[in-house]
């Protein structure tokens, strides 16, 4: 019988998985895993930073729907790995991230390179395992990918220390199955909640669909669609929700929450009932938590009963899969007569739906000779692509800006951070998806702030000849800190002028990407049309934006969703 | 209020600290906890004493029960159950006063476990009052030290068939 080290069971045991891409960063206690993918089918992205890899396997696992895979070292490299880790966990993506460790005989002798990475990231991660023996491996990652997939999904980490990969055993018997005792997801959502959720819907006079990552999560965006229409209700979506629901419409409203629309915040505020699918009534969503939804009984469909009344306390809890749940109420509708007339019943609200979609709609005003607009470039990439497209955003006004002027019709076609607020996380995030959707345009819409906390994953991009388009909304500031320095703290501009960076376009050619600027409206265009164009390597495009253009709606922290500051 | 909830959960390393770490991240109060292996070698119970109100507990609740390694969480509250902690308190004797102390601790159903010229070390199991009812009565003779044991609970079985 052939004997393998544990270094190539570990691989053989993420090609049972399916996987066939990992992003990673070699070091000391994960050597032996490295000279394993030496002569694996496996394909290994070499980032230059392990938060970057962690966020590109997020970005990968967004876009894809499966779960991303990173491998780094121990100690540094695993401890940086902490923020992509909870990035991922406040969003829910499924991700397995293996730390190498130090040899079992020297954990806890503070070795060389040696942290505590499993006690680290326990509340980061939806579960962790330090494997300490090889033989027990195999199971480890049986259920690391389970755990990670299923229920909520959620970041899985499993710690290996090097005598476990060098140790050697005969043939891989990798479990087909798995259960575990402790641990079984509710995905079926019970008949009487669901029968009594539809009554109460079918009654309401003015419902609201507010829809969250869950449904993109689970694939549901159809099925919500499909729901939605049959009953005519207006639907709105958190930021992580944009997607999920077609952006183009007519039932959507647009984002709610701190910079959601105009309409979205008085149609939440004013609803008599509140249909939240896949949300977690997050506090930039509910504004001052006394007066969210003040008219409404709430139905809440969630995978996860610790969303349900942690914020806000429910009507109608519904604990299961949003898509299985979506289509269990689909199938219990009247029939299409009595919706037509359902709908019909509907069109005073939906009128005063549209008067508020028109009266404060989103808008700026782009002056010809004037600065640039951000607002102004979003749109013109949109038209220029068609919507045709994945973006992902840093954090910050280009991540608010990216959700409120660019219209997402496909789940998994806008891919930002909202849980954490990463800054950091858009550009790693686009080589990910763009790895994972190599045919695709996808563009990170970003800020000049957030776009050099991983700028190093520009050679990541040129290496593996990725056309990831970046869009520069360069402001020289820390736009949203410095937004609420003007509103909320006597326009004092503490630390927020960053105007000592690189020229960006030298910068794109020092790394071998290409480099394009705009200084006017005019150039706007021109420019995205050069950067779409280029197929072999990456684009930063620099636009020099308006330093004082601002994010509205916003809804003051703590202040309720109808106290907006709009344009 | 306070809640006794019995947590049953996989015997491995690193769960109590999920545990506790569940508690002080999320802001939960643990009172007391006592950990011990079950019938069942792979099984550990916790017993928590934890107080909150009804939001509060609901969500201990559902987060103890997300955890992977947590397999059964039940709270005691408004049950028929049985509580006990245990406590070995070490009190200074005179020769006046040692009779005085054997009779409280007969009373209480204790009993002396060690005994040196100047103390009486004494063990003592019950409900919280009773053991604070006793300290109560032997702080005046000069309590030198006290160890308390969590509370650990299990539910009465019914009286009927």
């Amino acid at each position: 019988m052939t004997k393998k080290n544990g270094a190539v069971i570990l691989l053989e045991c993420l090609i049972k998985e399916g996987v066939d891409t990992v992003f990673g960063f070699p070091g000391g206690a994960v050597l032996p895993i490295y000279d394993a993918l030496y002569d694996s089918p496996i394909k290994h992205i070499l980032v230059r930073h392990e938060q970057g890899a962690v966020h590109m396997a997020d970005g990968y696992a967004r876009a894809l729907g499966r779960p991303g895979v990173v491998i780094v070292t121990s100690g540094p490299g695993a401890t940086n790995t902490v923020t992509g880790i909870a990035t991922a966990y406040m969003d829910s993506i499924p991700m397995v991230v293996i730390t190498g460790q130090v040899p079992t005989a020297l954990i806890g002798n503070d070795a060389f390179q040696e942290a505590d990475i499993v006690g680290i990231t326990r509340p980061c991660t939806k579960h962790n395992y330090l494997v300490k023996d090889l033989k027990d491996l195999p199971r480890i990652i049986k259920e690391s990918f389970y755990i990670a997939t299923t229920g909520r999904p959620g970041p899985v980490l499993v710690d290996i220390p090097k005598d476990v990969l060098t140790a050697v055993m005969g043939e891989l018997k990798y479990p087909d199955k798995i259960t575990i005792e402790s641990y079984q997801p509710n995905y079926k959502g019970h008949p009487g909640q669901i029968k009594k959720a539809l009554q109460l819907i079918l009654s309401a006079k003015r419902p609201v669909v507010y829809a969250g990552g869950g449904v993109v999560l689970s694939n549901a965006a159809q099925e919500l669609t499909a729901f939605a229409e049959k009953l005519g209700i207006p639907t709105t979506t958190t930021l992580m929700g944009l997607g999920g629901f077609p952006g183009t419409h007519d039932l959507f409203m647009g984002m709610l929450g701190m910079h959601g629309t105009f309409c979205a915040n008085m149609a939440v505020t004013n609803t008599d009932c509140l249909i939240a699918i896949g949300a977690r009534f997050d506090d930039r969503v509910t504004g001052k938590i006394d007066e969210f939804a003040p008219y409404a009984d709430i139905v809440h469909i969630d995978i996860d009963p610790t969303s349900i009344s942690k914020n806000v306390s429910v009507d109608i809890p519904i604990v299961g899969d949003v898509k299985e749940v979506l289509k269990e109420m689909v199938k219990a509708l009247p029939q299409a007569k009595a919706l037509k007339e359902h709908r019909k019943g509907l069109s005073e609200w939906q009128a005063q739906i549209n008067e508020w979609r028109t009266t404060h709609a989103l808008s700026y005003n782009q002056e010809p000779n004037g600065k640039i607009k951000p607002q102004f470039v979003i749109e013109k990439l949109y038209e220029l692509t068609k919507g045709n497209a994945i973006i992902t955003t840093e954090v910050g006004q280009n991540q608010m800006w990216a959700a409120q002027f660019f219209k997402y019709d496909k789940p998994r076609s806008f891919l930002t951070s909202g849980g954490l607020g990463t800054m950091g996380f858009g550009f790693p995030a686009a080589i990910g998806a763009q790895i994972a959707f190599p045919k695709s345009t996808v563009a990170v819409i970003a800020g000049d702030g957030s776009l050099q906390m991983n700028i190093q994953e520009l050679a990541t991009a040129v290496q593996y000849k990725l056309p990831v388009k970046v869009v520069i909304l360069n402001n020289m500031v820390l736009g949203m800190v410095r937004q609420w320095q003007e509103l909320f703290f006597d326009k004092r501009y503490s630390h927020t002028c960053i105007s000592v960076a690189p020229d960006f376009v030298k910068l794109a050619d020092a790394y071998g990407a290409v480099g394009l600027r705009a200084k006017k409206p005019s150039e706007v265009e021109q420019v995205l049309k050069e950067g779409l164009a280029v197929k072999d390597r990456p684009v930063l495009m620099d636009f020099r934006i308006d330093q004082f253009e601002g994010v509205y709606p916003m809804v003051p922290a703590g202040q309720p969703l109808n106290k907006m500051l709009l344009v | 209020m306070r809640h006794t909830i019995s947590v049953l959960v996989t015997n491995e390393f690193g769960v109590l600290s999920r545990i506790s770490g569940l508690f002080s991240g999320r802001g939960f109060n643990i009172e007391s906890l006592s950990v011990a292996e079950t019938l069942d070698p792979h099984v550990s119970r916790m017993t928590i004493v934890t107080s909150g109100d009804d939001k509060v507990l609901e969500q201990i609740n559902k987060q103890l029960n997300k955890l992977i390694n947590v397999i059964k969480v039940y709270d005691f509250t408004g049950e028929d159950h049985i509580e006990r902690e245990l406590a070995l308190v070490k009190v200074n004797i005179t020769a006046d006063s040692r009779a005085e102390i054997l009779s409280i601790v007969d009373i209480f159903r204790a009993k002396v476990v060690d005994v040196s010229p100047r103390t009486y070390t004494i063990e003592i199991t019950g409900d919280e009052e009773k053991i604070s009812a006793l300290t109560e009565l032997l702080r005046p003779f000069g309590i030198k030290e006290i160890v308390r044991t969590g509370r650990i609970a299990m539910a009465r079985s019914p009286k009927q068939k």
